[in-house]
């Protein structure tokens, strides 16, 4: 048990260390990074791209349905 | 009732996903490749104990990291959008595209971020071994990720190892190791890695180029410029041979696509390779499509028919044959393929009727169908052939396919030639005196990008209308949402990437210019 709270510490440090004596550019891209994933979670995901069929369906046998109409009653119009 | 899709909706879809992977594949290669050339620096570094190499390794680690940093997670933007741009397709691929893209998303996860943070925070906390096996791992994880995403992708070019379920409406995986070893997945896995391994080379050459001619760093720059030489020309040689592979491969399962790379109309023997041409619309059509004939074409003749199968005397089939059909060459016309096309179809058709009505008896007779190897090989693999209009819809953009090409191979001779010289003058010891190759290397910085962008245009647009080859059409695909939304997402993404591109090409810079003295490589 012990060895494992000291093997976790030690994870710990190593990770508390380096972040803590980040360079400037370090800084500065995991800045991005959490602008990044804000933007890509919080915003897109969740207002601009839901699971089409989560969202207009609520069972597997709806989905199925509407997806096997697609299939079936598709016609191709792109060129 | 047949159902007609919005044709600006399907164009704003894949000019979406085209941004999106355009853009993401801005950062990928040269994290495939720069992590390499970086293991090698360090392994140098820990088999001679020089300073040197160690200095050199963090200093390229630090570019490394911004790149790596800049573009983790700009590739889920794609897993976004086919849940919501491309549903039908999502639900009808199934399995085959969850199993790879979940071991990418692990591996990615446990070998790239726990080992990136050990090449990050780790110089002098662990040993010197470790460090250098870390670094190893983050090279070999990226590139297995890149299998990953690759071989989902080639499924969709060879679709392989897997059965159709009616009563899910997707595509169950029966063979792992058919979805793994697809040909196409091979071919594709080998070609796109090593075109990392290219570009990073020439990243590496050409920022060092800079250096030599800032008379700055010429220790640094000059080693750099070695390893990046030896590794660039074995990278471009390696290139353009898994490019020729990719090609015979094509030739076999895309002949579409092929025929489209080489304007290809007419069928033959001894069929020339064109090196380079241009394009015109002729006065004669094949149906309704405008058939592109050349002003001036430079073509190396029998070499086309060399390429598929190895002598002059292989028949390479046109555009024509593979629309029209050629029966003495066993090739079906495109309106027999709609027909077995229908027949499928109708048979899903009879199976939903027969499930509404649960008719129990006769759903379980057209599973049964679904899967018989003879209903599996004659018809269901021209499923996605039953919505076709006509049957010239089959034939993707000729011209953009022949350009995206021939660019590519062009850009392709031109990297051997430029790494060759590069490891001539290093060898000859005049390197920073050839100011010229100084400065075409650092504007050649920007050649294997487009390179590897076009590489992506041929695969993509040159196996136009489908979005699974002979099973879906990219108009079957398409969620139907208002294009309006897809507009505004574009746009969404159009600006994110740029201020992505723009950051991380001002934060490199400015580490350039700080060269590697004082760099310190903690992220």
């Amino acid at each position: 048990m012990k060895a494992l709270v000291s093997f976790f510490s030690r994870i710990f440090r190593f990770y508390y260390d380096g972040f803590s004596s980040m360079s400037w550019w370090g800084r500065r891209v995991w800045m991005i990074i959490l602008i990044k994933l804000f933007i890509l979670f919080a915003i897109l995901r969740l207002f601009f791209f839901p699971d089409f069929l989560r969202k207009e369906f609520r069972t597997d046998e709806q989905r199925i349905e509407y997806v096997i109409d697609q299939l079936i009653n598709s016609n191709n119009t792109y060129d | 009732m047949i159902e007609t899709v919005d044709t600006a909706l399907v164009g704003w879809s894949r000019g979406q996903f085209a941004l999106t992977a355009a853009y993401h594949w801005l950062f990928v290669p040269l994290t495939l490749g720069l992590s390499f050339i970086i293991a090698i620096m360090e392994t140098i570094y820990v088999r001679t104990g020089k300073e040197e190499w160690k200095r050199m390794t963090r200093f390229w680690m630090t570019l490394f990291g911004i790149n790596f940093a800049i573009g983790v997670a700009t590739g889920i933007i794609l897993e976004f959008e086919f849940g919501t741009n491309w549903s039908s397709y999502s639900w009808f691929v199934g399995d085959i595209f969850g199993a790879p893209l979940a071991i990418e998303g692990i591996m990615a996860f446990f070998l790239e971020s726990t080992f990136v943070a050990v090449m990050f925070f780790g110089w002098n906390k662990v040993s010197r071994k470790l460090h250098l096996a870390s670094t190893w791992l983050v090279a070999v994880g990226a590139s297995l990720s890149a299998l990953w995403i690759l071989v989902a992708n080639a499924w969709m070019q060879n679709p392989a190892g897997m059965i159709f379920n009616p009563e899910t409406a997707r595509n169950e995986m029966i063979s792992f190791r058919e979805v793994l070893f697809n040909p196409v997945a091979i071919d594709k896995f080998t070609h796109t890695v090593t075109s990392g391994f290219l570009l990073a080379s020439m990243f590496v050459i050409g920022v060092s180029s800079w250096y030599l001619l800032k008379n700055r760093e010429e220790w640094l720059a000059k080693k750099s410029i070695l390893i990046g030489g030896i590794f660039g020309l074995v990278s471009s040689l390696l290139v353009a041979y898994t490019g020729d592979t990719s090609a015979r491969t094509l030739a076999g399962v895309q002949p579409m696509k092929f025929a489209a790379f080489e304007a290809h109309y007419e069928g033959k023997e001894d069929a020339g390779l064109v090196l380079a041409g241009v394009l015109k619309n002729s006065e004669e059509k094949l149906r309704s499509h405008n058939i592109r004939d050349f002003i001036f074409k430079i073509e190396i003749p029998g070499f086309l028919s060399v390429m598929t199968g190895g002598d002059r005397n292989t028949w390479v089939p046109g555009i024509r044959d593979l629309v029209e059909g050629n029966t003495e060459k066993e090739i079906l016309p495109v309106s027999e393929k709609i027909s077995r096309g229908i027949l499928a179809r109708n048979m899903l058709l009879e199976y939903k009727e027969a499930r509404l009505m649960n008719n129990v008896e006769q759903t379980d007779i057209l599973k049964g169908i679904f899967r018989d190897r003879d209903f599996i090989n004659n018809y269901f693999r021209y499923f996605g052939y039953a919505p076709m209009a006509k049957p010239e819809d089959a034939i993707p953009n000729v011209p953009v396919s022949f350009y995206s090409f021939h660019i590519m191979v062009l850009l392709g001779f031109y990297f051997i030639l430029f790494f060759a010289l590069a490891l001539y003058f290093h060898y000859r010891g005049t390197l920073a005196r050839r100011r010229w190759y100084l400065w075409m290397a650092l504007w050649s910085i920007p050649l294997p990008y487009i390179a590897g962008e076009l590489g992506w245009v041929v695969a993509e647009m040159g196996r136009q209308p489908w979005i699974i080859q002979d099973l879906m059409l990219v108009s079957t695909g398409v969620t139907r949402i208002s294009s309006g939304a897809v507009i505004t997402t574009f746009i969404l993404f159009a600006v994110l990437f740029t201020a992505l591109l723009a950051a991380e090409i001002s934060i490199m810079v400015r580490q350039i210019r700080l060269g590697p003295k004082n760099q310190e490589i903690k992220i």
